[in-house]
């Protein structure tokens, strides 16, 4: 498609084109920088090359497409919007980014300055007009995972038409009835916005998607345990910043495409670094596109990231919702299932991540862990000084670094990382 | 010669070794052309390798000075020139021009380290700039708030924020001495507080150009309650410690 067919649908969708160009500028540069400039690279990055060249290309123009069907857009912010019940009623269900610093003035409009960088990122990003998938979606699912969430969202709420479901912060039996009646109370909102019923083999079809599309995920985490690491950290980042958006079957078949060639790759020994190089795993806040800082400068420092544990991540794709219900009532119960596993730092208490942390670092054969939280992220603040000490005790050394998407701290981060690397060495 | 380069926010030490034996030592402000300065402090030596440590220690890539060259962190370099300096060091405290770092260390190895986060609060730049605000020179500094009692407190370890903390004392009619020395407090504070977070233990060695503060070093003797003298061990040149830590990694490498 050419560029001005792409200008034409941006106009369409009322997007502010200069502060867009400005940030595909910005965008392209740091592409170029971070990723593009990587060695021993696979065959199969150039799927993520061409989805991310194209995110806001012929991504949307599907997304358009979709739309001219009847189809409906629904955007989301965090991994526990289930996707099963947008793929169920033949939506579109993108995950938004929010991980640039666009914006930031505008949002600070509507939520106070203190707030952490993804929030004022969404609220920035609607609010300049650059975001072409929040522009698409016909609605936003917002979820009350942290307090800096929740109130964003009624001030979200004027400006995109956003639908909050109410995550429970504890794990009791309570709790789960709560979730599964938010459960069943989405449901209930997608199938008006769609206008399509969910049946028990829509349901069934939707949470196949999705697990497929985990088991990829999967098949990649479990492969990167192998030393050296046949993939960088970058480039594992961006298939799991990818899983979010794109069309979930083609991303499948690509990614386990992608594997076959990790595999190849395991078997002659093959490593995109040696494999004497320090192996971390990135713990912590979701990094969402283009939020690549951390893990750039990280392998820039001599180490190769071998995980995530993040939403951007394992937390996302670790459990699957169990398919063997044949009823809509056994299906919601597993997805309720499911989805209570999620280990997110909003859980009050929330031991299963420190268990989480600890065995996935094993697995994958890490020699330390960068804990990675937003500034005025009190969750993952809070869980920073836990998840050192549950480290510690295994004897696994961890960094914690507590960062924004801006640069200015660019050469601090790096004095942290390379001082932590040698560390290991 | 092996040459340790410590390129530092605020100055760049030269440290060059032979044998193992410290042979050649020099020190020079950074300014705003480090590379320029890097240049004029080589001028006339042929290391036979360098390693490079500091906050620009990237710049020894555009030296060009046809001998092998790398680089380390100087959490590295200040550990190991500390633990050179005096083996029975546990922790190590660098206060330089602008990060503060706290170093624990386990047989002369890092094992644990904090450092201030991107603002300069509780750094040598602090105290460089309220030295401005009292029209002192940096060098005397210490010494003047020495001759105060009583310090009033000071909240902000906010550089710009303890100025104006300072200028409103002062405009009350408080003793300038006082203040100097309220301002050298709130340093020490948040330098306690970064060493116990990385589990302090004795002995402590103390370097980085804030060092050489008679000042800082008082309250901090006072503050961790060191009675000891070997307890708070201070290098002759503080502030060499990094070049030379780096230099010694050089003659490892060799
Ligand atoms: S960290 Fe928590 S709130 Fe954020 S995306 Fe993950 S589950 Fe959602
Ligand atoms: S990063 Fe932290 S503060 Fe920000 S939205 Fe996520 S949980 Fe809330």
């Amino acid at each position: 498609m050419s560029d001005s067919a792409h200008r034409e649908m941006w106009e369409k969708l009322d997007m502010d084109l200069e502060a867009h160009d400005a940030l595909l500028a910005v965008l392209g540069t740091f592409y170029g920088d971070i990723y593009l400039s990587q060695e021993n690279r696979l065959k199969g990055a150039e799927y993520l090359d061409f989805v991310l060249s194209e995110v806001h290309g012929l991504r949307i123009k599907e997304l358009e497409q979709a739309k001219a069907e009847g189809r409906k857009v629904i955007g989301s912010f965090c991994v526990f919007v289930p996707e099963e019940i947008a793929l169920a009623a033949d939506a579109v269900h993108v995950g938004l980014c929010a991980g640039a610093e666009a914006g930031t003035e505008l949002a600070e409009q509507l939520v106070p300055r203190n707030t952490c960088a993804l929030i004022k990122s969404f609220i920035g990003f609607k609010m300049a007009k650059i975001c072409p998938f929040t522009e698409s979606s016909d609605m936003i699912v917002g979820e009350t995972t942290c307090d800096g969430k929740k109130k964003a969202y009624e001030a979200f709420n004027e400006i995109a038409p956003t639908y909050v479901m109410e995550v429970p912060q504890t794990k009791t039996a309570a709790a789960k009835a709560l979730w599964k009646t938010e459960v069943l109370r989405y449901l209930a909102e997608v199938e008006q916005l769609t206008g399509v019923t969910i049946t028990p083999e829509r349901l069934k079809r939707g949470i196949q998607v999705a697990n497929d599309k985990r088991r990829a995920l999967q098949r990649l985490t479990a492969l990167r345990a192998a030393n050296p690491a046949p993939i960088s950290g970058r480039d594992a980042l961006l298939v799991n910043q990818i899983s979010f958006y794109d069309e979930p079957i083609r991303f499948t078949t690509k990614i386990n495409e992608l594997c076959d060639e990790l595999e190849s790759r395991i078997q002659a020994k093959e490593g995109v670094t040696p494999g004497t190089t320090p192996r971390l795993l990135l713990s912590g806040c979701p990094m969402a596109v283009p939020n690549w800082k951390l893990p750039y400068i990280v392998e820039g420092s001599g180490a190769v990231i071998v995980g995530e544990e993040s939403c951007i991540g394992t937390r996302n794709s670790r459990d699957l919702v169990d398919e063997s219900g044949d009823t809509l009532d056994a299906m919601i119960d597993a997805l309720v299932d499911r989805y209570m596993k999620i280990d997110c730092a909003c859980f009050t208490p929330n031991t299963e991540r420190l268990d989480n942390v600890t065995s996935l670092a094993k697995e994958l054969n890490a020699d330390g862990v960068i804990h990675y939280s937003l500034l005025f992220c009190q969750p993952y603040a809070h869980e920073t000084l836990k998840v050192d000490k549950a480290l510690q005790s295994e004897g696994i050394p961890m960094l914690s670094i507590e960062t924004d998407y801006s640069m200015e701290d660019v050469e601090q981060l790096k004095t942290r990382v390379e001082a932590f690397v040698e560390t290991l060495a | 010669m092996i040459i340790g380069l410590d390129i530092g926010s605020r100055s760049i030490e030269l440290v060059g070794i032979v044998d193992r034996e410290v042979v050649h030592t020099k020190q020079v402000p950074t300014t705003f052309d480090p590379l320029f300065q890097c240049s004029e402090l080589l001028d006339g030596l042929r290391p036979a390798s360098l390693v490079g440590t500091g906050y620009g220690r990237n710049l020894i890539q555009q030296l060009d000075l046809g001998c092998p060259c790398s680089t380390i962190t100087e959490i590295k370099a200040h550990a190991f020139g500390a633990a050179h300096l005096f083996p029975e060091a546990r922790t190590v405290l660098d206060i330089g021009g602008q990060d503060t770092k706290a170093i624990a260390l386990a047989k002369g190895k890092v094992m644990k380290f904090e450092m201030n986060d991107r603002c300069a609060a509780g750094t040598g730049k602090f105290l460089e700039y309220t030295a401005s605000v009292f029209q002192i020179p940096i060098e005397e500094f210490g010494h003047y708030a020495l001759k105060g009692e009583n310090p009033p407190e000071i909240s902000s370890i906010c550089t710009v924020f303890a100025e104006t903390e300072a200028t409103s004392l002062m405009a009350r009619g408080e003793r300038p001495e006082n203040i100097a020395l309220g301002l050298h407090k709130t340093i020490i504070k948040r330098t306690v507080s970064m060493l116990n977070r990385v589990g302090l233990t004795f002995p402590l060695v103390f370097t980085g150009g804030v060092a050489n503060n008679p000042c800082v070093r008082e309250l901090l003797a006072s503050a961790l309650k060191i009675t000891k003298p070997t307890d708070l061990l201070i290098p002759a040149t503080p502030d060499m410690a990094g070049a030379l830590g780096a230099a010694l990694i050089g003659c490892g490498q060799q």
